[in-house]
């Protein structure tokens, strides 16, 4: 039989995008853990062009890319079906993975990149805004009709790209001390994160929300008083 | 059968990303028609089809509008199942081919544009980054086409990657002279600059691109008009 490596970090909703496709289709793997401070020379071996986790490896074969791995391995096991069918539905849900990855850089937890809470002043107040504008779209465009998911009745790669706002989010807003999310002001987005949450799979995998808080203060903490 | 097709796309004739979509609606036989936005006075329809983005390219088919010039490439391909096939059918050969196509718009376009819309430091940082970047996509496209070393141009068959590396590469002579930078260097990248020459000769590209002396002027407007907002501001 086939084996299936996942190379990936504990922080990373990139990485937990995989993880959650590979569960929902009952896919066993083994999991190898990347400090990335300090990459595996395996890792640079199999992804030499961006040296980044989520790294797929199947049968020996690397595939790279957070959304480019859910696509294969929707085509390698089809079932349950993570992506409607239908071309142009199809279509639509690429469109909000799109979104999704580009809106949700701010939220990557590499050192270098989070503004929002290693920032304070100018930096952090555009970072929040650009969060905001990205909920607003999310919840006037992506939600109508009180869908269920994104996609609707059944969760999708849509839902799972933006697991993020779900989980992500509201850490990293403790360790900023920042309120960026609030519920009343977007009920359905408040209602799909309920729902995303609820999920089984999703539920129990998870990153551990303490063990991030703890590592994200400690950050902001030594870039702050680097300043 | 006899189910009606009516296909349009909403673009801009000189613009790299509706230049992607053409070619393939062209290869496949879909008859489409092309509608030419202007950016300053974007159409109700545009702004109806795109609310999220309010970009082109956009391509409605039977009214139903599909965004992002990759995902309407997908689409197409899905859609329209005859030959040729943009993807292949092999699902690891989709995704190192979904791979590059990544890496050609993220990483190589991108810093092309920095090349074309600024100048001093910035544009000296864009072209190193550029001409590295060509060596990584020189060695990828190695791996991709193992053997001949060179991918095999057929005029009915392109695919996928033959668009990307068209409509970023197409007008490299252009670019040359615009800017008086040389992003293909036949010595440099010998694989990608022969298969930007083949792709060239096509009679389907010669018919989509403008002819280079016009090309040559639309990018030093780009790049004047992108300085003059950038020392405004």
């Amino acid at each position: 039989m086939a084996v299936v490596k996942l190379f990936g970090a504990w922080t990373s909703p990139y990485f937990y995008r995989v993880i959650w496709a590979l569960k929902l289709k009952g896919i066993p793997y083994e999991c190898i853990e990347e400090d990335l401070l300090n990459k595996s020379p395996l890792l640079l071996q199999y992804n030499p062009v961006h040296k980044k986790i989520p790294v797929l490896v199947h049968d020996g074969k690397p595939i790279c890319e957070s959304t480019i791995i859910p696509q294969y391995i929707e085509e390698i096991w089809p079932q349950p079906s993570l992506l409607p069918s239908d071309p142009y539905e199809r279509a639509m849900a690429r469109f909000w993975i799109k979104f999704a990855d580009d809106k949700l850089i701010l939220l990557a937890l590499s050192p270098s990149i989070s503004k929002m809470y290693r920032a304070s002043g100018e930096e952090q107040e555009k970072a929040v805004k650009y969060i905001l504008e990205m909920l607003e779209t999310m919840e006037d465009h992506g939600l109508i009709g009180g869908k269920k998911f994104f996609g609707g009745d059944k969760i999708s790669m849509v839902d799972m790209a933006f697991g993020a706002v779900a989980h992500w989010l509201g850490v990293i807003e403790d360790a900023a001390g920042l309120k960026i999310f609030e519920a009343h002001k977007f009920p359905r987005l408040q209602s799909w994160i309920q729902n995303f949450k609820e999920v089984p799979i999703i539920k129990e995998n998870l990153t551990d929300r303490d063990k991030m808080f703890a590592l994200l203060k400690r950050r902001r903490e030594m870039l702050l008083a680097s300043k | 059968m006899g189910e009606v097709n009516i296909v349009k796309l909403h673009g801009i004739g000189a613009n790299p990303y509706s230049k992607r979509v053409e070619p393939a609606l062209r290869i496949k036989g879909i008859p489409y028609e092309f509608i030419e936005e202007d950016l300053s006075n974007k159409s109700q329809l545009l702004l109806k089809s795109n609310p999220v983005y309010k970009k082109i390219p956009v391509l409605v088919h039977n009214e139903q509008p599909v965004v992002d010039s990759l995902i309407i490439l997908e689409y197409i391909d899905e859609t329209w199942k005859n030959a040729p096939q943009l993807l292949p059918d092999d699902p690891l050969e989709r995704a190192k081919v979904r791979f590059w196509t990544s890496f050609i718009q993220q990483q190589l376009f991108e810093a092309m544009t920095r090349v074309v819309t600024c100048d001093g430091e910035i544009q000296a940082k864009a072209i190193d980054e550029v001409q590295g970047k060509m060596k990584v996509l020189e060695e990828g496209m190695k791996e991709v086409f193992p053997g001949s070393g060179s991918p095999s141009i057929d005029g009915d068959n392109l695919g996928l990657l033959d668009i990307m590396i068209c409509s970023t590469f197409s007008p490299y002579k252009a670019y040359e002279e615009a800017l008086g930078v040389k992003i293909l260097d036949p010595e440099r990248n010998p694989l990608v600059f022969c298969w930007v020459k083949a792709l060239n000769e096509l009679p389907l590209v010669k018919e989509l691109y403008p002819p280079h002396d016009k090309l040559v002027a639309l990018l030093k407007v780009v790049r004047e008009n992108a300085l003059r907002v950038s020392s405004s501001t």
